[in-house]
């Protein structure tokens, strides 16, 4: 098994700065880190690289990829193999070093991180925004910085969604654009809110490109690779809103709505109908989830803010209060709640980034999932067309046999020969379609797992820790309060 | 008690599903007086009494007047008291008796002694405010608009948030009015007065007494007299260094307080606001886990077991903050309040003294009515000496009381947040082992 292959050496855990900013679009800079961590049989996450991190970025994701036959490492281990002589011994398990080189693995385990995001300055015309990865081996080199506007990660999407929806497989879609916030941004506001939209999207592109990459199929897509690795990138103008791609794209969307209520589809796998109307209600589960969640990390701000207005007021009543030791408690109490605000500001934004996103984000996936079984319907309709059609022919045919045309009999025969074969073809892709999202979802459901548990785990010890330190602020000042006189 | 409390609750609350909320709130309120006996007059556990004696301490301990509020009726707007008093002084007719009251009988009597001239030089308690059970209604307004959004389970629970509430607000102002007359009972000089006994004792309906229409006239103008009174105390010189310090703390500090007082309101709202979302994250939670059919469905299950317990928690710590930290100020801010009233009657025998005293010096240059003016400027000094002693006095005590009761509530306010948050930390950590464990 994974013991017996050879660990090829992998690249360092790099530092990949990601600053991205866009003349029309986002810009924000982040930190990409892959690296490659030993894994064992259990899957436990190992520690993240401590150095190198542009201060507070949200904490780095864990990827790993499960022992699967297909999985594109196995091909690349072999591949490396071959060409570098370095190898180290095997660690039986351990977390990966923060930057120490080659961690021999079992099996590899790409690490992505964005580190943090700060607003790039805007040069007169193009705005630099880069990408640096250590890549696994298949890529030609160990560690790659590149420059990626905004507008290239929808353009990744759109190639990447135009090449494999239509199959089966779940492409993780990107986050959206938003015309309010880039504005602002533009405008070149130094304010919270633009600071907050830039880490935001940071953070989403972020996860966007971790789930690509977890996906074995779409890593080995050319245009993934050449995203990660090329330093120039042909400028996706199809992305834009108000282009005509794009307003093809509202066309095509709209004509695929009304196709899917035209559709009946005579189900015989069970299966599918059932995940189907699984997935319909998960998605209106996790909409509502998702709106409390909303609703509750603007409650939060909304505590944060109050109490700090309560904490300045009470520092001015302890001012003007005259007994000098109430006076003490005053002031201290007033400091205690100033700390708890922030403590709730970040609570608020762990809530946001933990859960309110990672609903979000399964919210879309799973619209990009019922696309999947959309596409499905549409295969098997094509399919049902042509045999149809194939029918028709038939008839024709039988009844151009009585008629005695040669020439248009030969025709007619010929166009049989070829529908038959586009028959065969369409049931082929329909049975691949079928399987090929059996496997997705099963894969989709078990990184959802994962990845609940995951981010459920951190929300939660984020909230043990606001809770622990408003304890140690409060018992701080519990004395303050017994020593007024 | 809460017990009981809570199985009534249910049984009412089932009862009452069925019925437009309108008629809810108003059957449910009536509800609540049946429970506010059975819960005040079984045993009160010591720390609802801490709670109910927390603004002001040191009250109700001289047995020869106790006075208390043992249980209320809520009618539409109207709260009617039940105030009872034992006593064993021979000025009263019985020794435990009981009377119904308004709060508009309360007003009365908090005018009728601020009228009184010889408490001029006293601090009076400042009248309870109205009962106001204006938020809640509006939330269950709000609710009842909302149902069909919501799952049964989650309108179950909003609802039963918003009873805890209404009692709340029905609690607090109990308190308020019962505080009131304890500051009253247990002052040496306010005790006695003879508006105070009627008050207690009379049993008949009090409204003959209350002010007619030609009397709220005239509380109009004393308004208006009072931000007069304003420009005087800035205005006047004062001759004593312990009262132009008072005055100075107490004309700064008020402000200040109020300010303080709005802003900690807004706090604990929010507060309770995080409470109520954690209700809708923990049913959405429970629909989800329904659904799940992946290992995820015990995760969902436990989530939303937590977030459920985390509510409750969090809404205690909203409404300890409410009675602990946003209490104390809404009573002080009051308290000062009267104990500006105080230095400005001061000040206004102050300036009579000073205009006797002009008068006199008018009359020996006319040599007219020097007599008349001479017992006018020793009136109003021996007035002025009387109100200043018995101001200095007034206001020592009302410092020493305001610190003690800021130092009992911040002392508990914050073991009460060590204690929640204690409790926070177990729950959260329980579900994080059986997260990681499964």
């Amino acid at each position: 098994m994974a013991a017996e292959m050879e660990p090829p050496p992998l690249g360092d855990a790099g530092q990949t700065d990601f600053r991205e900013i866009e003349d029309g679009e986002g810009f924000f800079v982040s930190t990409v880190t892959i690296l490659e961590s030993p894994e064992p049989s259990s899957p436990d996450p190992p520690s993240m690289p401590a150095e190198g991190i542009s201060t507070n970025g949200p904490k780095q994701e864990d990827i790993s990829l499960d022992d699967d036959p297909e999985d594109l490492f196995a091909e690349a281990t072999e591949e490396v193999s071959l060409d570098s002589p370095e190898r180290e011994p095997i660690l039986s398990d351990g977390p990966s070093p923060a930057i120490t080189p080659v961690t021999p693995t079992a099996m590899l385990t790409p690490r992505m991180g964005l580190g943090t995001a700060e607003m790039f300055e805007r040069s007169l015309d193009e705005v630099s925004s880069w990408v640096k990865l250590t890549s696994m081996t298949i890529f030609s080199k160990n560690e790659t910085t590149v420059r990626r506007r905004f507008s290239d990660f929808l353009g990744l999407h759109s190639k990447l969604a135009s090449r494999y929806l239509h199959i089966g497989y779940i492409v993780p879609p990107a986050p959206e654009k938003s015309i309010v916030g880039m504005t602002k941004v533009k405008v070149g506001k130094e304010d919270l809110s633009s600071a907050e939209f830039v880490e935001k999207r940071r953070s989403a592109l972020e996860r966007y490109l971790m789930r690509t990459v977890k996906h074995p199929i779409l890593l080995k897509d050319p245009d993934v690779m050449m995203f990660l690795e090329s330093s120039e990138l042909p400028r996706a103008v199809s992305t834009q809103a108000l282009s005509g791609a794009g307003i093809l794209r509202m066309v095509n969307k709209a004509a695929d709505a009304v196709n899917k209520m035209t559709i009946k589809m005579n189900e015989s796998d069970a299966w599918f109908e059932e995940k189907h109307q699984q997935f319909e209600n998960l998605d209106l589960q996790l909409r509502k989830l998702h709106a409390s969640v909303e609703c509750l990390v603007c409650h939060r701000k909304e505590l944060s803010v109050n109490t700090a207005s309560f904490a300045k007021s009470a520092a001015m009543l302890g001012n003007s209060e005259d007994h000098t030791a109430l006076s003490r408690a005053l002031s201290q109490l007033a400091e205690v709640e100033e700390k708890i605000d922030q403590l709730h500001q970040d609570q608020a934004y762990a809530d946001f980034y933990l859960f309110s996103e990672l609903l979000g984000d399964y919210v879309r996936l799973i619209t990009a999932v019922k696309g999947v079984f959309d596409h499905r319907m549409k295969t098997w309709s094509k399919w049902q067309d042509t045999q149809l059609l194939l029918q028709k022919k038939r008839e024709a045919e039988s009844k151009l046999q009585f008629a005695n045309k040669p020439d248009k009999l030969q025709q007619a025969q010929d166009e049989i020969k070829e529908l038959e074969g586009k028959v065969q073809q369409g049931e082929k892709d329909f049975e691949l379609i079928s399987k090929t999202i059996r496997k997705e979802v099963s894969r989709f459901e078990k990184e959802r797992v994962k990845d609940f548990k995951v981010v459920i785990i951190k929300y939660l010890e984020s909230l043990v820790q606001t809770q622990q330190q408003l304890i140690k602020y409060w018992e701080a000042f519990l004395p303050e309060a017994k020593a007024i006189a | 008690m809460y017990l009981l409390w809570d199985s009534w609750c249910g049984v009412c609350f089932q009862k009452l599903a069925n019925i437009d909320l309108q008629h809810t709130i108003c059957t449910f309120l009536l509800y609540i007086y049946i429970f506010y006996i059975t819960i005040m007059t079984s045993t009160i556990d010591d720390s609802d009494k801490e709670k109910a004696l927390s603004v002001s301490v040191d009250l109700n301990n001289d047995t020869s007047l106790l006075i208390d509020i043992p249980d209320a009726l809520c009618e539409r707007d109207k709260v009617k008291f039940t105030v009872h008093t034992k006593t064993t002084l021979s000025s009263f007719q019985k020794p435990d008796f009981s009377v119904p009251r308004q709060h508009e009988d309360f007003i009365w009597l908090h005018d009728a002694l601020v009228e009184t001239e010889d408490y001029a030089g006293l601090i009076i308690p400042p009248a309870p405010p109205k009962p106001d059970f204006e938020s809640p209604r509006e939330k269950m307004h709000k609710l009842g608009e909302g149902e069909a959004t919501m799952t049964k389970e989650e309108y179950t629970k909003m609802k039963q948030e918003l009873e805890a509430e209404y009692l709340a607000v029905f609690k607090k102002t109990v308190q308020v009015h019962e505080v009131f007359l304890q500051r009253l009972s247990s002052h040496p000089v306010l005790s006695k007065d003879r508006n105070f006994q009627i008050f207690l004792e009379y049993d008949q309906d009090l409204s003959v007494r209350r002010k007619n229409a030609k009397e709220t006239f005239g509380s109009f103008f004393k308004n208006m007299v009072k931000s007069a009174d304003e420009v005087i105390i800035s205005g006047i010189k004062e001759v004593d260094d312990f009262f132009e310090q008072e005055k100075t703390f107490l004309l700064d500090y008020s402000s200040k307080i109020k300010d303080s007082t709005a802003r900690a309101e807004k706090m604990t709202r929010s507060h309770k606001n995080i409470a109520d979302d954690y209700i809708h994250i923990s049913s959405t939670l429970s629909s989800v886990s329904v659904d799940d059919n992946t290992a995820l469905k015990k995760h969902f299950e436990k989530l939303s077991d937590l977030f459920e317990k985390l509510r409750k928690v969090e809404g205690r710590v909203a409404s300890d903050q409410e009675l602990k930290l946003t209490e104390l100020l809404r009573y002080y801010m009051r308290d000062i309040q009267a104990a500006k009233d105080l230095l400005y009657r001061r000040a206004r025998t102050l300036a009579d003294y000073e205009n006797s005293n002009k008068a006199l010096g008018k009359a020996r240059l006319k040599s007219k009515d020097v007599a008349a003016a001479e017992e006018q400027q020793q009136q109003c000094l021996q007035r002025f000496n009387k109100l200043s002693e018995s101001g200095k006095r007034e206001l020592t005590s009302f410092k020493g009381r305001r610190v003690v009761a800021f130092r009992k509530n911040l002392i508990e306010m914050a073991e009460l947040e060590i204690k929640h948050a204690k409790n926070n930390m177990s729950l959260l950590q329980d579900c994080i082992e059986l997260f990681k464990s499964s």
